[in-house]
């Protein structure tokens, strides 16, 4: 019996596992244990969340082994964690230490203004951000067998999420509306290989799962997301600078699966609590907007 | 005839797809209303701690067991294996409990030791099953009543059946593999409509009044 491991359809088949899901950035095992048992699919084990790195200003690099093997101590679920853009040395660490997924991550300094990592060269599967179709594609074309939308990491704000995820699935209707022969041009366009350019265009779908992560903050943001088309959320700030992050894991949890069930939404939504404060898009200078990182 | 599948998370929509292209209508199951007058349920890969808790907190677990408890047949993929075994190894108490089965989650390692491999499957014929491995579990104990319907080349058992209950480590869903559907399908037409002269014999994915 020959066994083969790390091949696309396992790597691009857990994300598949884990949609209708959500993915929570934890910075504790104690935090992991809270999402699990909150009904989360998978954690993100990072050092700060998005907000706090925000706040804080500087470097923002790959976390420190001891924390992230901790949390992949701490709980059954997959672990993910992220790796600077470019970064791949970070990423080398990451597959060391077993992590389930790496995510190369604008949410960290970029170490690379020009490469994204070469993913097809890991065992380990990447997940990776885009903003765009185009972005997806380029992405997905080096490896990434996950993609999310970015938003704006660290806001509780969903603006930027949903013009992420509006305009991939716009970018997908516009290829499916083309003639064969009009889809080289738009490769071009999109800077993206024909080869995945033409599957888009077939099959309606991007060929990886798609999440949608940036801002989201509340039951109502993560059903939008995926009414607007997400195959499942990450949640990274919003749940533990919530004032009750169990029970807002809960609810986000509940109204991801019931994401068109408008009455279960509401149900779920009642008492919880103040969610986390937010910032409006306009005080975030452009220069420090961790979305634009990204090639 | 219509066949649900589990919606809460996880890999449904890859198995509502295999359902249409042999010609079954999946319904999507979220919600005790939608399991009325389903012939067979699927219950997907994803993540059983997820899975475990929104069949709990939406109360599928009651109006799932007694689909199960009236012939109607259960195919239970990855982590809907885990959910239908009556023992989990070092975990969480069962799910379902309908197959007398003792499994252990994540048994091969984590992701980096997900893997691909072709394996005999005997009842669905000579040409192999190409086996997708995804952070899968194993079949560390099978009951009395429990046929081995797939073992790996060491001996490992991952895939079992137990009268109406089947369940498989791997993801036929995710390999284009129809077969398992289509038996999940021909036990549901037989619960479903078993036809003239059935209540004559023994009915394979029909429980005796006696044993029920």
């Amino acid at each position: 019996m020959a066994v083969e491991t790390s091949t696309w359809a396992t790597k691009k088949g857990l994300a598949q596992m884990l949609k209708g899901g959500v993915i929570m950035d934890v910075v504790t095992p104690e935090q992991a244990r809270i999402a699990e048992e909150a009904g989360a699919v998978a954690v993100m084990a990072l050092e700060r969340v998005p907000a706090d790195i925000r706040a804080d200003g500087g470097v923002a690099r790959m976390s420190d082994p001891v924390m992230i093997v901790g949390i992949m101590a701490a709980v059954s679920i997959p672990v993910m964690a992220k790796a600077r853009i470019g970064h791949f040395v970070e990423a080398q660490v990451l597959e060391a230490l077993g992590v389930d997924y790496v995510d190369e991550s604008e949410v960290l300094t970029p170490a690379d203004e020009e490469n994204h990592i070469d993913k097809h060269a890991f065992k380990v599967p990447f997940v990776c951000g885009a903003r765009d179709l185009g972005e997806a594609l380029r992405r997905i074309s080096e490896g990434a067998a996950m993609m999310r939308t970015k938003g704006e990491a660290g806001t509780g704000n969903i603006v930027e999420a949903v013009r992420h995820i509006r305009s991939v699935n716009a970018g997908i209707r516009r290829l499916q509306s083309m003639r064969e022969d009009e889809l080289y041009a738009a490769a071009k366009e999109l800077r993206a290989p024909y080869d995945v350019v033409a599957a888009v265009a077939r099959d309606g779908k991007l060929p990886v799962v798609n999440f949608v992560a940036g801002g989201i903050a509340t039951p109502s943001d993560a059903a939008l997301a995926m009414q607007l088309g997400a195959e499942g959320v990450f949640v990274g700030s919003g749940i533990f600078k919530s004032d009750d992050p169990a029970r807002m894991a809960n609810a986000i949890v509940q109204a991801t699966t019931h994401f068109d069930d408008a009455a279960i939404i509401a149900e779920v939504s009642k008492g919880l609590g103040a969610p986390m404060r937010g910032i409006g898009l306009e005080a975030i200078p452009e220069g420090e907007r961790l979305a634009v990182r990204g090639w | 005839m219509r066949i649900g599948v589990l919606a809460v998370q996880g890999a449904f929509v890859e198995h509502a797809r295999m359902l249409r292209a042999i010609g079954v209508e999946p319904v999507d199951v979220r919600l005790p209303a939608d399991l009325v007058g389903l012939a067979g349920l699927i219950l997907p890969g994803g993540e059983s701690t997820a899975m475990r808790r929104l069949v709990d907190r939406w109360g599928l677990r009651a109006p799932i067991l007694d689909l199960a408890r009236g012939g109607a047949p259960i195919l239970g993929t990855c982590a809907g294996m885990i959910l239908l075994a009556a023992d989990i190894a070092d975990g969480d108490p069962p799910v379902f409990g309908l197959l007398d089965v003792t499994v252990r989650r994540n048994a091969f390692g984590r992701q980096l030791d997900s893997f691909e491999a072709d394996i005999a499957v005997p009842i669905l014929g000579d040409s192999p099953v190409h086996g997708i491995f995804i952070r899968a579990p194993i079949v560390e104990r099978v009951g009395p009543g429990v046929a081995v319907v797939a073992c790996l080349d060491d001996g490992r058992v991952v895939a079992v059946r137990e009268r109406n209950i089947l369940a498989t480590a791997f993801h036929p869903e995710l390999a284009g593999e129809m077969r398992f559907h289509r038996l999940l399908a021909t036990m549901a037409a037989e619960h479903a409509d078993p036809g003239e002269g059935a209540g004559r014999r023994p009915h394979p994915t029909r429980r005796s009044v006696a044993s029920a």
